[in-house]
């Protein structure tokens, strides 16, 4: 059964509030989740009041002004900052997106700022992803073949055959999905979620991979494929703006078919 | 995710619907003095407004319900598609559930 409250310990408490000093024309304030596991506290809500007239666009970009002028100790992933790496996924106006791709414009009112939800915390805005990266290997998310490869050239597909994977193959793992997906929340050790059957699909459809079969014997589970229950929230949390909704759904039209 | 989460509630209310519909099936049984205390008691303004719950629980799973087989055909994936598809099977079940009790009696 679920539970619907959360434990006692991760009740999340009133914060600080850091106002800005001086005269500002543009200030955003923005509402942070704060969760310290050394403290032995709850975590907390803290508020940072950013000058936007001295700051990128990006809810990034607030974030590393507030780390590097306001308060040292916010804690959160980034690397890329153009919604490549996947790294700055978070729950932003609550949602699940990435803080580099998401203008501060684009929020109204305090923009609120917590971890991907249901997620254990490593610190702050950092969630412990190890269960997930876990999920992706277990897809065997590599090339397997049986035939030797041509002696003089590649294995080549056409360009129908590519157009097949292009859109599986540009998911960066960012979580976004299966930190967004119910079933994923109530079922997380047991349910793959959209970014690993994503990420199956797009070796099921590789014209070069010869291990197809094998590959959907690992699905045909109750609950590694069949728990999705085609909420959406998937496709419409993916900041890249792809479906695994739809690749899951082939996927069970794959097994049915093979029946 | 509005629609899920209502495609599941309403699956409840159906089977909820039918401990109803089952104590129906008794009172006729029971007899005309049984079965009109149970009729009047339906007929009341709270059994009115539980019925037409039942009712629109039934419309929506149906609408729904084909909404999700569709799906399962591997159509209407596309973010557009999904959001008027929702919009879609949300006003067919109202008016089907208006239909039921205005223009069927």
């Amino acid at each position: 059964m679920a539970d619907f409250r959360l434990p006692p310990n991760s009740r999340i408490r009133k914060g600080e509030n850091f106002r800005l000093t001086g005269s500002a024309g543009n200030v955003r304030r923005f509402a942070v989740y704060r969760y310290d596991p050394d403290s032995g506290e709850n975590p907390r809500l803290d508020t940072y009041e950013v000058d936007m007239d001295h700051c990128g666009p990006m809810v990034l970009d607030a974030l590393i002004k507030i780390k590097n002028e306001i308060d040292a100790t916010l804690t959160f992933r980034r690397s890329c900052r153009e919604g490549i790496c996947g790294s700055c996924a978070m729950n932003i106006d609550g949602s699940n997106t990435l803080a580099c791709t998401l203008a501060v414009e684009d929020v109204r009112g305090d923009v609120k700022v917590y971890p991907l939800p249901h997620m254990p915390v490593v610190k702050d805005l950092v969630p412990d992803l190890t269960n997930f990266y876990a999920q992706y290997a277990s897809i065997k998310p590599w090339l397997q073949t049986r035939t030797p490869p041509p002696p003089d050239r590649e294995r080549l597909q056409t360009k129908e055959d590519q157009e097949l994977i292009d859109e599986p193959a540009a998911c960066i793992l960012c979580a976004c999905c299966s930190a967004g997906c119910p079933s994923y929340w109530w079922n997380s050790d047991r349910f793959l979620g959209p970014a690993a059957l994503l990420a199956a699909y797009r070796w099921l459809v590789d014209s070069r991979d010869e291990a197809t079969g094998e590959r959907l014997d690992e699905l045909e589970d109750p609950f590694r494929l069949y728990r999705c229950h085609t909420i959406m929230n998937c496709t419409d949390a993916c900041p890249k703006g792809l479906n695994p909704a739809k690749a899951i759904a082939a996927t069970k039209k794959m097994l049915a078919e093979r029946r | 995710m509005a629609t899920s989460i209502l495609h599941r509630a309403t699956g409840v209310a159906m089977s909820v619907g039918l401990v109803i519909f089952a104590v129906w099936l008794m009172q006729t049984a029971a007899g005309p003095e049984q079965y009109a205390r149970f009729s009047g008691l339906m007929s009341s303004l709270f059994g009115k407004l539980t019925l037409i719950g039942w009712s629109y629980a039934f419309f929506f799973h149906l609408s729904n319900g084909v909404r999700h087989l569709v799906w399962d055909a591997g159509y209407g994936f596309e973010r557009q598609q999904v959001d008027a598809s929702a919009w879609f099977v949300l006003v067919l079940s109202i008016l089907l559930t208006a239909a039921f009790w205005v223009v069927l009696p």
